[in-house]
């Protein structure tokens, strides 16, 4: 039997981090982390920022480089893609046909971008954006003379891709189909000062808007878009930034439990104690929402990453990380700490207009998150906040000078003070 | 090339070498040092890759921006005189021995 040995389906920063978490921790067993994506675990963050320009090299959103994975003694088996899970042997089958037992089975298979459901949505010119040759594409089409970009969706990655598409030069329409912007994400204060952020850099934004067709020209480029209405833009290169679909089918096919995701228990296991499933696929109890969520982000991937692995060494612990996120715009800096949906209150503590602010979000009088833009010392500080449950009230941060950082330690750096390890050092 | 030394918690120490152009931060990831977790990727928005300069430190270090100011009221662990983002802290000839302390906890 291969009780001590783990394999893990789907080679993104939540599969890959669990093999780095433990060898980390000490696993001696065999690790085989399987990835459909031929290059090997990747950073996905800057495929829609950096990469784009070229402020971050291709060799940079390599997640670790190949000799790491020899060093570590993890099998990388890039370029497979995983056809089943057999429960009853322990196994796993390959598209290729190889069988590999497991003693532990890690699904981390993602999600794949929803795709536009119009005619003309496969017209050459129409991208979605989630793997590094999605992002090599979208980069060799931006890298020319100025062209007419639509983005469909108003979410982070398209937003993402507008804004940077924008600094290159390009003409840049953004559509999106609900009435606001970043509808599931952020507050109304917070989505509205990024789409006027982008509608003063020259991007067009149109809310409340369908897309209902899209038409090529002769050779089956895309040229046309057509909105509910009837309205005609023309569009050279059309981005579709309209959400995922989590990667259920390995979970289904085995018999396991799914719905939009596969669903797992506090320690992220699914029905199957064998089986674990993390990242962008999994549906999780969150203590943060008090219902199960999932949450597509790298915070969410690396930390239920360490938490199976410290499982599968022995140290099983539910699963309780701050979600937190981030996003950047023309070189703002937005980030998001806990779950900020559907606020019963919300405080707003800095310029709005000068673009440095963070709006506080309470629900029946506690802190449950916040936003922040272009104020890290918020953002971090109501994520230690939240872990510790010790956020102000909203009365107190609508006094007059409230500050999170005198409310949360006393003014940093403390003058005189040791570090906090001071031990004798052990040579190894 | 630079030897840095990371001291863990426990006071264990792990010596690796880092090649110029990573960072102090991508020293660790890259041979699997537990105690720095680096979830942003070194674009100072996480803290998740909170050090303590060894107090005693003679090597030049860059001086600290505003963001990575902001960015470490948010550590874990207690902030103190010598803490840093070690994905701001470029690597070079010049910081060869560099001894740097984890926090107890990142996240
Ligand atoms: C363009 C872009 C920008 C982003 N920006 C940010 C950001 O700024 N901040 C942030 O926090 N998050 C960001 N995210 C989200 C973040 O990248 C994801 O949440 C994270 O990658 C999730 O990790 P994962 O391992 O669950 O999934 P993934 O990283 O997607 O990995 C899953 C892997 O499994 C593979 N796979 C699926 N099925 C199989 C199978 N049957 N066999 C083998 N392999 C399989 C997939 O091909 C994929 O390689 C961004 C995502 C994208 C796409
Ligand atoms: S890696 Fe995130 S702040 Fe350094």
């Amino acid at each position: 039997m291969a009780a001590d040995s783990v394999v893990v389906a789907g080679a993104g920063q939540a599969g890959a981090d669990t093999a780095a978490a433990l060898r980390a921790k000490g696993f001696t067993g065999r690790i085989t982390l399987i990835g459909d994506e031929p290059g090997g675990p990747c950073d996905r963050p800057p495929l829609s920022k950096g990469y784009l320009t070229g402020a971050v090299a291709p060799e940079e959103t390599v997640l670790r480089p190949p000799s790491f994975y020899a060093a570590q003694d993890i099998e990388l088996m890039a370029g497979h893609r995983v056809a089943s899970v057999d429960r009853d042997r322990h196994t796993v089958c390959l598209a290729s046909g190889l069988r590999l037992p497991y003693g532990t089975l890690v699904l981390a298979t993602g999600c794949r971008p929803r795709t536009l459901p119009v005619p003309g949505a496969s017209l050459s010119g129409v991208l979605t954006l989630r793997g590094t040759a999605d992002a090599e594409d979208l980069r060799l089409r931006l890298s020319g003379s100025p062209k007419r970009v639509v983005v469909v969706g108003a979410g982070f990655i398209g937003l993402e891709v507008a804004a940077t598409a924008r600094g290159l030069g390009h003409e840049v329409t953004v559509v999106e189909a609900q009435p606001r912007a970043l509808a599931r994400a952020l507050t109304p204060v917070m989505a509205e000062r990024v789409v006027t952020g982008h509608r003063d850099a020259g991007v067009r934004v149109l809310l409340g808007r369908e897309v209902t067709a899209l038409y090529g020209d002769g050779t089956g480029r895309v040229r046309v878009m057509e909105l509910d209405g009837g309205e005609r833009i023309a569009a050279d290169l059309v981005v579709v930034g309209i959400g995922v679909v989590p990667n259920t089918d390995l979970a289904l096919g085995a018999g396991l439990g799914v719905g939009d995701g596969i669903v797992v228990d506090s320690h992220l296991r699914t029905d199957d104690p064998d089986i674990y499933a993390i990242g962008d696929c999994a549906r999780f109890p969150s203590p943060y929402a008090g219902r199960h969520i999932r949450l597509e982000s790298v915070q969410n991937a690396t930390d239920q990453a360490r938490c199976v692995a410290a499982a599968i060494c022995g140290e099983p612990a539910p699963y309780t990380a701050v979600p937190w996120f981030w996003s950047e715009q023309y070189g703002l800096r937005l980030q998001m700490a806990g779950l900020t949906a559907a606020p019963d209150e919300t405080v707003t503590v800095g310029d709005v207009a000068g673009g440095r602010f963070s709006v506080l979000c309470f629900r029946g009088g506690l802190l449950i998150g916040a936003e922040s833009l272009n104020r890290p010392a918020d953002h971090g500080i109501t994520r230690r906040l939240l872990a510790a449950g010790t956020g102000p009230s909203p009365e107190a941060a609508r006094e007059p000078g409230f500050d999170l950082k005198t409310f949360a330690r006393p003014p940093a750096p403390v003058r005189g003070r040791a570090p906090v390890q001071e031990r004798q050092t052990t040579p190894v | 090339m630079a030897k840095i030394t990371y001291q863990h918690p426990n006071g264990t120490v792990t010596v690796v070498d880092v090649e110029a152009p990573n960072t102090v931060m991508r020293g660790a990831k890259l041979n699997n040092v537990e105690g720095i977790e680096a979830q942003c990727g070194g674009s100072a928005q996480c803290g998740t890759c909170h050090v303590y300069i060894d107090p005693a430190n003679t090597l030049p270090l860059p001086a600290m921006d505003d963001v990575e100011d902001d960015v470490l009221y948010g550590t874990a662990c207690e902030r103190s005189e010598f803490s840093r983002l070690s994905c701001q802290l470029p690597v070079s000839d010049a910081i060869d021995g560099l001894l740097v302390h984890l926090p107890e906890a990142q996240s």
